[in-house]
């Protein structure tokens, strides 16, 4: 298949990712060389396999619900870039 | 380490011989005073008589996608270059529980993503053996920290190979356990059904050692098993017979280097048949492995990382921004490096519809024909002998602008991924450029007491036969 500007543009917007156009043009040539590759899938006989979705065979792995694991609000705001002390900021997102 | 010397000594040891090989960028942070203060503190309950633990005084590596409380973790990435870690990896707990001593935090490819550890926001790692070569990756700094002497072992973790492959560019021994073996929390998600924590080391009941400590279940990762850790004992040779099946079209790739393929040949060819049976068997499926790991790790990268926001953790963009959704784009453009955007847009493209069903679900289906086939496969045999990578560690610079040459080196890796099943890499032989290459061994899910054992054996066999080969 052909990797046009328009998928590029709708996965850099599905990935929240932007590329300036000398970018745009070395990430078009790098998807159309990889799905080029993982196309050779294509060529596999799957008619009625099952497709693998869990690597393990554990099934309800249950644990007594005891609180566990959590973490202080001041440890949880340390790596924050920007926070007042209780929350964590973000830009602003309503417009008038 | 035991009675002749002492914890601090150990430390300082290390401490220098780091320090000497700085140039070589295997670690991303040096824990100096805190390693002396834990060195000394163990020294003390050691000489009061105390039990000490598994792994005392052990110094130990970690790659820097595994968390330690209140240390940097950065996956080698700008958009966390200054994250601080907040819980311990369960594998850190226990291994400080064990009293190992924790040295410092190893330089890697950014996310894990990568085979040369070219991609890091650090910069490269380089092979001790050949400076102008790269030492694998993704867990390059992991590898070169064992290979140079630089701690006594190490984690990495192994999502494709990025333990394996190091190991076998560096010329050490390196484990991917069973999927499921170690718990993974604490451990930076690259694709969550592929990863685990791996051990490097120089020799096996080093791995081992570590193995028994760091595997087993936890309340935190459901999918870490609840399979007891095995008890790993060297000490009285088995003498049973194994019976080994390596794969015909894997030894006959094009892409497999001749003399890598030859040596390993006459190895299988040599072994002593009365205990181990080898066999040939066919296996169709080698050429799709590849293209259904990118399928599928990237799609699962492409929804872990989706995490970075720039909002809660790691780098954010100018927030002045009038938009939300540039905020973001901003953000994560500026914090990501090539490699890890162009497996996040792939990955976005096999999860789109109208794609989803032809890459994605199809590459599942691969997958579970791959794991049927392997099932029945040890139906019949105890191991799979295979190359680790398909050439030595190859120059810097020299695959870097290629994807796809870059992703083919991954063809004898991520077969043990896919299926979940554990893998280790021994460093037998050399090539006659110079570099060292491993042998790959893999056995069935959660046989990783036959896996290290058969590798301790062979390691044993190939060093009487080059024993023998001096010494006529």
């Amino acid at each position: 298949m052909q990797v046009t500007d328009k998928l590029v543009e709708d996965l850099a917007n599905l990935s929240r990712l932007s590329f300036n156009e000398q970018e745009k043009e070395e990430i078009k040539k790098d998807l159309q060389k990889m799905i080029s590759f993982v196309n050779k899938l294509n060529e596999v006989n799957t008619d009625g396999v099952e497709p693998l979705l869990h690597m393990t065979d554990a099934v309800n792995v249950y644990r007594e619900d005891i609180v566990q694991g959590s973490m202080r609000k001041e440890e949880a705001l340390l790596n924050a870039p920007a926070a007042d002390g209780n929350y964590f900021k973000v830009p602003k997102v309503i417009k008038k | 380490m035991s009675g002749s010397t002492t914890c601090v000594e150990a430390a300082h040891y290390y401490l220098s011989a780091i320090r000497a090989k700085l140039r070589l960028n295997a670690f991303v942070d040096i824990y100096e005073e805190e390693l002396l203060e834990r060195a000394a503190a163990l020294d003390k309950k050691r000489s009061s008589g105390a039990p000490i633990g598994k792994l005392h005084g052990v110094i130990t590596g970690i790659k820097d996608v595994i968390c330690y409380k209140g240390h940097k973790v950065t996956a080698a990435s700008r958009i966390l270059h200054k994250f601080t870690a907040t819980y311990n990896a369960t594998a850190v707990q226990k291994l400080l529980d064990e009293e190992a001593l924790i040295i410092g935090s190893l330089n890697c490819d950014e996310f894990a993503m990568g085979s040369s550890n070219e991609n890091s926001f650090y910069g490269n790692v380089l092979n001790a053996l050949d400076e102008g070569r790269v030492p694998g990756g993704s867990s390059g700094g992991s590898a070169v920290a064992v290979q140079a002497g630089l701690c006594m072992v190490s984690l990495g973790s192994d999502t494709g190979g990025s333990v394996r492959q190091p190991a076998d560019f560096c010329g050490i021994v390196g484990l991917k356990p069973t999927y499921g073996r170690i718990s993974r929390y604490g451990l930076i998600a690259y694709a969550s059904s592929f990863d685990q924590i791996g051990i490097f080391a120089n020799n096996v009941p080093d791995v081992a050692a570590v193995l028994q400590v760091i595997s087993g279940n936890d309340d935190f990762d459901s999918t870490a098993s609840a399979i007891s850790p095995d008890e790993y004992t060297f000490d009285t040779p088995s003498t049973g017979t194994y019976k080994i099946a390596y794969f015909k079209e894997a030894l006959e790739h094009p892409s497999l280097d001749q003399e890598i393929a030859g040596t390993i040949k006459s190895f299988i060819n040599n072994l002593p048949t009365q205990h181990f049976k080898v066999r040939a068997i066919s296996f169709d499926l080698l050429d799709y492995i590849v293209p259904a790991y990118y399928v599928l790790t990237t799609a699962e990268a492409s929804s872990n990382l989706s995490r970075f926001d720039g909002v809660r953790y790691g780098y954010r963009t100018n927030d002045d921004m009038a938009d939300l959704t540039e905020f973001y784009k901003d953000t994560r453009s500026a914090g990501f490096g090539k490699e890890v955007k162009r497996r996040i847009m792939l990955g976005n493209f096999v999860l789109s519809s109208g794609y989803f069903d032809a890459y994605f679900t199809q590459a599942q289906k691969v997958r579970k024909q791959l794991s049927d086939k392997t099932a029945l496969i040890f139906n019949d045999f105890d191991a799979i002998l295979l190359p680790t990578v398909p050439s030595t560690a190859f120059k810097i610079g020299e695959k870097k602008d290629d994807p796809i040459a870059m992703y083919l080196a991954d063809i004898y890796t991520v077969f043990a991924n896919l299926t979940g099943i554990p893998a280790i890499s021994i460093p037998l032989f050399r090539h006659s450029n110079g570099m060292p290459f491993g042998l790959q061994i893999m056995t069935y899910r959660f046989s990783e007491l036959s896996l290290l054992s058969l590798s301790h054996q062979l390691m044993n066999v190939s060093r009487q036969d080059l024993h023998q080969s001096t010494n006529p």
